[in-house]
């Protein structure tokens, strides 16, 4: 068969399953669930024939660059069929944010920054999640906003969720009055700069139009003098720095932190200075925050995944690395 | 709607994936679409949330009216924008080769106006805090500081010394001087490396968040 027809057949078969999954998800067919001893099999078989490519490598044998793309995606997509859970530890940094949350009284007024958009998604909106539903489950009164265009649709999304839980939701939380979205502002940290002398002349209405006058949650909030605590969500700029260098060293805000894992070891200097108030850094910290606020979500679900992922590209350095010297030893190179 | 939006969503999905394998007009196709509706989405965001919002409607405003009728405060014209709107011109006459060269008095005056507003707040922020806490007393302000703090604490200075001493290159990386060079150079190889192992946890994150949506939201797989 030649390669041509192959890809075709390759292609087929990808239309196929997903057709045939397709219809059974609208036939209603449920979630496919391997048990514990079927994802210990299915481990024991990956770790097995990672073994074999480590045996292949040593005798010579180099592989495809797509195995390992093949094999990262397995490591990710299988383990979210498992029933296996992981242990969560919690940092320093997470616990200062829950600390920190648990000190705020009832009626508090928190500003929640998303600036952030869809790509950064799967590590941020885990942790907006929790701290939403950190915020509703003890009256704490939530202002959202963003500097990026499409942080306020995130923000809805996050409320939405929080608002299903039948905990919060017999809490029948009212906008305008529990929370609030202001919606986007352009203009990057001048907006920070110019919040800290008049909200309303960077939100002269919320995300629904509504005059910032007229809602009764915030017509009383001048600047950030009016607001207990302050909570950024950040996979670039403008964001947590942005937050730090005008909200907090000139406006003297308290402020705390979930950045995307890229980003987030530049945000440490920022944590010993006392500059940041806490620091959920990736899927894992959005995962410790899950865990102490009790709001089990994607984080942990995600989690397993994230571990798994580490694995496989720690085999697969290995295995380069075998490779490399190997090659180094035959053709007689000297570093 | 919802059927052919996730089918949409897989398809595109999968073509991104596609390249994986190797460069192909699946790919390419998804990859324009993506750089297309990127650029149209922000140029409609950025007409509608700063031409029309700020500049056209602080100009030009609508007449607001409280519910007794009367005119809200901070509605009148603010024609200080017209002047931001003419250097916003300006930096369009970059489109016109003849008199591309004005483009530049706009851009001096961003340049200026920006490094004016943040040179202060950079120094004090990302300079003057960090060097504050860099120096700090090794065992504690009483010398009451636990082992764990002590010892970073000696980190922190060893590390912040000996990696200036890498970046100075006056002297010749040589005996003592070049040995306290190399410990720098440790210390930037972890760095790196904790930066590359946080980059790896990100990318991985993307990488789920697509799976899930394949799996998940599209197939109905998962829960």
């Amino acid at each position: 068969m030649s390669t041509k027809a192959k890809e075709i057949l390759a292609l087929a078969l990808i239309f196929a399953f997903s057709l045939i999954f397709y219809i059974g998800k609208v036939l209603g067919w449920g979630a496919v669930r391997f048990s514990t001893t079927v994802s210990l099999i299915v481990i024991l078989l990956v770790a097995l024939s990672l073994l074999w490519i480590l045996i292949l490598t040593i005798r010579g044998h180099l592989v495809e660059r797509r195995i390992v793309f093949l094999y990262v995606g397995i490591a990710v997509a299988l383990p979210l069929f498992m029933t296996l859970s992981q242990r969560i530890a919690i940092s320093p940094e997470v616990e200062a944010v829950y600390n920190t949350l648990e000190g705020l009284p009832e009626g508090s007024k928190v500003l929640v920054s998303f600036d952030y958009d869809p790509p950064s998604a799967p590590e941020l909106q885990p942790m907006a999640e929790a701290f939403l539903y950190y915020c509703f489950e003890h009256d704490l009164k939530v202002i959202m906003m963003g500097l990026w265009p499409q942080g306020p649709m995130q923000a809805n999304m996050a409320i939405e969720k929080v608002l299903s839980d039948e905990k919060i939701k017999s809490k029948n939380l009212k906008y305008g009055e529990d929370y609030v979205n202001l919606g986007f502002q352009a203009g990057y940290e001048f907006v920070i700069q110019r919040m800290g002398s008049d909200f309303r002349s960077m939100f002269p209405t919320d995300y629904r139009g509504t005059p910032y006058e007229q809602i009764p949650l915030v017509k009383n909030v001048k600047n950030f003098s009016n607001i207990d605590y302050c909570f950024n969500l950040s996979s670039g700029f403008p964001g947590t720095r942005e937050w730090v260098q005008i909200a907090v060293d000139r406006y003297g805000v308290t402020l705390g932190a979930g950045n995307t894992a890229v980003q987030a070891p530049q945000m440490y200097p920022f944590m010993r200075a006392g500059q940041l108030v806490g620091l959920l850094g990736g899927m894992v910290g959005a995962a410790e925050f899950e865990f102490l606020t009790k709001w089990i979500g994607k984080g942990t679900k995600f989690m397993i995944s994230q571990s798994f992922a580490h694995v496989i590209v720690i085999a697969f350095i290995i295995i380069g690395n075998v490779a490399f010297f190997r090659s180094e030893r035959k053709t007689g190179l000297k570093r | 709607m919802e059927h052919f939006a996730l089918w949409l969503g897989g398809f595109l999905t999968l073509g991104i994936f596609s390249f994986l394998y190797k460069d192909n007009p699946w790919y390419k196709l998804t990859e324009a679409i993506y750089v297309g509706i990127s650029a149209g989405y922000f140029v409609v965001v950025y007409f509608w949330d700063n031409f029309y919002s700020k500049f056209w409607v602080g100009v030009f405003p609508h007449k607001r009216l409280n519910e007794a009728g009367e005119l809200v405060a901070g509605v009148e014209p603010d024609y200080w924008l017209i002047i931001g709107g003419v250097l916003g011109l300006l930096m369009l006459m970059r489109l016109l080769p003849k008199v591309g060269w004005i483009s530049r008095w706009p851009l001096a005056f961003i340049v200026g106006a920006t490094a004016g507003l943040w040179l202060i707040n950079y120094f004090a922020s990302f300079v003057m805090v960090q060097i504050q806490n860099t120096v700090t007393p090794l065992f504690g302000a009483d010398y009451n500081a636990s082992l764990f703090v002590i010892v970073g604490n000696i980190v922190v200075a060893v590390g912040t010394f000996t990696g200036l001493i890498y970046f100075f290159f006056s002297k010749e990386h040589k005996g003592a001087f070049g040995s306290a060079a190399r410990v720098g150079i440790f210390f930037l190889m972890i760095t790196f490396g904790a930066s590359f192992g946080y980059t790896v946890m990100s990318r991985m994150s993307l990488l789920i968040g697509r799976i899930d949506f394949l799996f998940g939201d599209w197939l109905g797989m998962i829960r």
